[in-house]
């Protein structure tokens, strides 16, 4: 039984869920936020989830020559719980959709997204009516990579990316009160853009 | 006992960790890359460039042939007539808009055989990565490569 999509499951990848801290969080969690953010970017566990051609890519990205494990990220977990990040390679189709969708479900926070790829990304050469035009109309994407495929040296610059955004994020801190210290909070807003944040207004 | 023991598992493991010790020792594999990039191959494919003649002119004449080779529909041209007063190309239409949809391209290269003036070339530049879509449509600005230095010894 395929399952639809009625409701998004509201959640924003990048902000984690600690509302009550919004304000003063900033001077109290600062020195914590630089330990915690450490943690985090360096310990990017991915998700297996090659669809396609650019999984190719994304295991030889996991092999000696690319070496991902320079960056902490070697350990691909086959369990959507145990994993960080997950690196959408390859192109997803429509009954794969919410198969994606739950797995992404099920990775606990704070989660982020790599879409790998122009087929994952936009749809690429498949612009039918059986390939999903870009992931993020599913889940929030943080990073996008171009290329069919990317090589492997071009998803490295995706993970170190993706690890400069971790990088500048704060602790308890809604990403939309500091929207000029944040590097792209645009990501992946179309889902994003069906929150009804009545507590926060999203400032464009 | 003790003979089997050392034929069946100790050599396997003797023979197995030879292979292992024998890499360990070898040349290494890896490019690290932030530092260090790997050689790339002189036809690699990568970010578009438009390219210009010696004395700076365009060599884009807007013919829209790229647009119509492209198998994904990327990339777009907009062309408009030259004048004397206004010259970008040597022909009679140039390029007013070329832009070009660097996620949904997957970097074929049909747009660089395509292009009568060998205006458009793809180059080794793979670091794409970008946080959102909107930063992926490379317009005409982004894809010209910069006005050659004039040396005012040689061509005053």
């Amino acid at each position: 039984m395929s399952k639809r999509i009625e409701k998004v499951a509201l959640h924003d990848s990048a902000t984690p869920s600690l509302p009550g801290l919004a304000m003063g969080g900033g001077v109290l969690l600062a020195r914590l936020d630089d330990l915690v953010n450490w943690a985090r970017r360096n310990s990017l566990f991915p998700l297996t989830f090659g669809l396609a051609c650019c999984a190719i890519e994304m295991m030889s990205a996991a092999a000696a020559r690319f070496d991902i494990a320079r960056f902490g990220s070697e350990v691909f977990r086959a369990s959507p719980r145990q994993a960080d990040v997950m690196i959408v390679a390859g192109r997803v189709s429509k009954k794969m959709a919410p198969v994606l969708r739950q797995i992404y479900d099920q990775m606990p926070s704070p989660k982020w997204v790599i879409s790998m790829g122009a087929c994952a990304s936009c749809g690429g050469i498949f612009n039918n009516y059986a390939i999903v035009q870009g992931v993020d109309q599913i889940v929030p994407v943080d990073v996008y990579v171009p290329g069919c495929p990317p090589s492997p040296d071009a998803l490295l610059y995706a993970l170190i990316k993706l690890q400069q955004k971790i990088r500048a994020q704060r602790l308890g801190m809604l990403l939309e009160l500091k929207p000029k210290e944040q590097p792209a909070i645009t990501a992946g807003d179309r889902t994003r853009a069906l929150q009804p944040s009545s507590a926060v207004e999203v400032s464009k | 006992m003790i003979g089997e023991v050392v034929r069946d598992v100790l050599k396997p493991i003797g023979k197995g960790l030879k292979i292992t010790l024998r890499h360990l020792l070898g040349p290494k594999q890896t490019v690290f890359y932030p530092e260090e990039r790997k050689e790339q191959f002189r036809r690699t494919r990568w970010r578009h460039v438009l390219l210009r003649y010696e004395n700076g002119l365009e060599r884009c004449i807007g013919c829209s042939l790229c647009a119509g080779a492209c198998p994904v529909r990327c990339i777009y041209v907009e062309a408009a007539e030259n004048t004397d007063e206004e010259r970008y190309s040597p022909g009679e239409r140039y390029a007013k808009r070329y832009e070009i949809n660097l996620l949904r391209c997957i970097y074929c290269g049909y747009c660089q055989e395509a292009c009568p003036t060998g205006a458009i070339v793809l180059r080794e530049d793979y670091e794409l990565a970008d946080y959102t879509r909107e930063s992926f449509i490379a317009t005409k600005e982004m894809l010209l490569e910069p006005l050659p230095v004039r040396d005012p010894v040689r061509s005053p």
